[in-house]
């Protein structure tokens, strides 16, 4: 893996288009909307206590898209849960637009990987939940539920119950759910993990176009490398044991995307970025090796 | 339909609509014709009805007596040459036929009570049905609450389940006594007994229910804003309905197990009475529909219950229940998009 770059004679991953540079320029000058402070995360365990977290701290601009990836047991989905406050602080300052945060709220709307669509309500009454709890008079509620069913292109189902969706549908509504609020980010923790890769490219298409069409700041979470390059204006990628950031790596690839970027030569080396960022092979397999010597001659 | 012959027994599947319904119907048919062959076969007949006493002086027309009496009688009789008694081989009176019961399943309820100031059959099925249901309702007015937060807040969890679970051990009977010196003769006490019986399992067995509710939805919930008494009451209990209705129903039908003991505390009234005074007078057949009125009663009520149940929840299958369909016809059907 480590000379295919020299093989395909691939640019560097910090080599920016004009288009890049001055979309990411305009991201940073805008107001941050979310800024982690050295947040550290602890759980107790039977060996004592064990640090998830350490120290991480990163901001997030307005109408930035940021991935996170790393390792599996990092600690991503507990950073962002985190951020929802579903888990409690050990140490650090999570701030939203300059406030810090105390408890859950409408203002970080969250999608799980886990179909989390009240299955006793309609489609329709699932996005009207947060409108409702807000006070929004019922017709208001919706009025507005409709137009954001509009949006992920679900409007038809709206009398249907979850149970009568596909997983991929079930989670376009989770997402509609979580922007009727107006939340100042929308957190996904691996929303398209659980889908097949057909409706995986089709989510990530949709992901792409209501981001065009509404003002939204986006933390996505996952595993898979293509879908962080293909959505992101950045990558944060964390190291495990204890989490850490280990890079935030701005994406050099243009907007608006499409799949044919897939194999342009920016995507391509900012995927073998990430990949050597997460799996350091190379070196990794060597210690494994001097590792297994060792105990070879031990033996005899 | 596929033309392969269908399989009776396959691991872990289930079988066709028509099948289940056959084999239900079988499932009561059966016993019934087990029933019928033990009373009209010549397979048991362990007694002898005597039809004509002849010249016996220990028996009369009509009575019961076992095969070898009836025989060592005859022989008597017939060395001292007296004439023989007459008789038919039958099953013990305690073993009515079918048709026995069925006739006395209508003839219970239009008897005329023996004694004047008795209850008819039917206030006794009234009177029972009567405390069941107050038993049952008053447990489930304090227990299916107090259930629920002990399966929402640990506080009630563990201040609450550790005497519940001990008190649960008590066998309900026990308090019988206690009941009537407190409560008196009435029904009172007898509704106490079917509370007992029923509040602490209910408490124990909701908390529990409770507990199996996804927790990701209440905290999808929590991030779209609801504080913890929306999540209580817009997101937890919907959530554990389907369940903790299922739990109800059997529930109550433990509650109508303890109807016999609890009839029997204080002063006898209700089925168990009207059997109690059956069997006194040896009216077996009358005993046997009384217990069959009880059955069905129990059954009944759970195949009544079933049915609402199947429409309330109908979301849990994906499916509109009969008066959304009733209110908004023609609705699009889920294909992929
Ligand atoms: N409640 C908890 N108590 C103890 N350890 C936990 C708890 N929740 C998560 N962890 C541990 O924290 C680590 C990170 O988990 P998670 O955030 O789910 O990782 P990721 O989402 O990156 O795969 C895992 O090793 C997990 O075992
Ligand atoms: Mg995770």
């Amino acid at each position: 893996m480590m000379d295919i770059p020299n093989k395909l004679n691939l640019p560097s991953y910090k080599e920016q288009s004009a288009e890049v540079k001055e979309r990411l320029d305009f991201i940073k000058r805008q107001p941050v909307v979310l800024e982690i402070d050295n947040l550290v995360k602890e759980f107790p365990t039977e060996e004592g206590v064990r640090r998830i977290l350490d120290q991480v701290s990163f901001k997030v601009h307005r109408r930035e898209f940021l991935s996170i990836i790393g390792p599996s047991g990092c600690g991503k989905s507990t950073l962002i849960r985190m951020l929802a406050c579903l888990e409690d602080i050990t140490d650090g300052l999570i701030l939203l637009d300059t406030y810090p945060v105390g408890e859950p709220g409408a203002d970080r709307g969250m999608v799980f990987q886990k179909y989390t669509l009240f299955p006793w309500l309609t489609v329709k009454k699932n996005v009207m939940f947060g409108l409702e709890v807000a006070n929004k008079s019922k017709f208001d509620a919706e009025r507005e539920a409709l137009q954001w069913l509009d949006i992920v292109g679900l409007e038809p189902y709206a009398d249907l119950f979850p149970a009568q969706l596909s997983g991929g549908m079930q989670q376009r509504v989770a997402i509609a759910r979580a922007l009727a609020n107006k939340p100042k980010v929308l957190l996904m923790d691996e929303p398209f993990g659980a889908l097949d890769a057909q409706t995986r490219a089709k989510m990530q298409a949709y992901l792409l176009q209501i981001r065009e069409k509404i003002d939204i700041t986006i933390i996505f979470i996952t595993h898979d490398l293509d879908e962080a390059v293909y959505l992101s204006d950045r990558v944060l990628v964390l190291e495990a044991n204890p989490g850490r950031v280990q890079e935030i790596v701005e994406v050099p690839v243009e907007r608006p995307r499409s799949p044919e970027q897939f194999l342009s030569p920016e995507f391509l080396t900012t995927k073998i970025h990430l990949e050597e960022l997460i799996h350091p092979s190379a070196e990794e397999s060597k210690d494994d090796f001097k590792v297994v010597k060792m105990v070879a001659t031990e033996e005899v | 339909m596929s033309n392969k012959e269908e399989k009776w027994f396959r691991f872990g599947k289930g079988l066709s609509q028509k099948r289940v319904r056959g084999l239900t119907i079988a499932s009561f048919i059966l016993p019934l014709l087990i029933w019928s062959a033990i009373s009209y076969l010549p397979v048991w007949k362990p007694e002898v009805q005597i039809v004509e006493a002849g010249d016996t002086i220990y028996f009369e027309e009509g009575d019961r007596v076992d095969r070898e009496t009836f025989q060592l009688e005859n022989e008597n009789l017939t060395t001292e040459g007296d004439l023989p008694m007459l008789g038919k081989r039958v099953n013990p009176v305690y073993f009515p036929a079918p048709h026995e019961v069925a006739g006395a399943l209508y003839s219970a309820f239009v008897t005329e009570p023996r004694r004047e100031g008795d209850p008819w059959f039917h206030e006794s099925v009234a009177h029972s049905v009567r405390v069941v249901f107050w038993g049952f309702i008053i447990s489930s007015i304090i227990g299916v609450p107090l259930g629920i937060m002990c399966g929402v807040f640990s506080f009630f969890s563990k201040l609450i389940e550790p005497f519940v679970e001990f008190f649960r051990y008590f066998p309900a009977p026990v308090f019988g006594a206690l009941a009537v010196a407190i409560l008196g003769i009435n029904d009172a006490p007898k509704v106490a007994i079917i509370f007992i019986g029923t509040f602490f399992q209910q408490v124990l067995v909701i908390a529990n229910t409770t507990r199996t509710v996804d927790f990701s939805l209440v905290e999808a919930a929590q991030t779209l804003g609801a504080k913890p008494g929306c999540l209580l009451f817009r997101v937890v209990i919907p959530a554990v309905l389907p369940k903790l209705y299922m739990d109800m129903r059997i529930l109550l039908g433990w509650a109508w197990t303890y109807l016999i003991v609890a009839e029997v505390v204080g002063t006898s009234t209700g089925i168990s009475w009207f059997i109690n005074q059956q069997a006194k007078y040896r009216m077996f057949d009358n005993v046997y529909a009384a217990i069959l009125v009880l059955g069905f009663i129990g059954l009944g009520t759970d195949m009544i219950l079933g049915a609402i149940g199947r429409e309330l929840f109908a979301w849990e299958e994906g499916k509109r229940s009969f008066f959304s369909r009733m209110f908004n016809k023609n609705k699009p059907v889920a294909v992929e998009a």
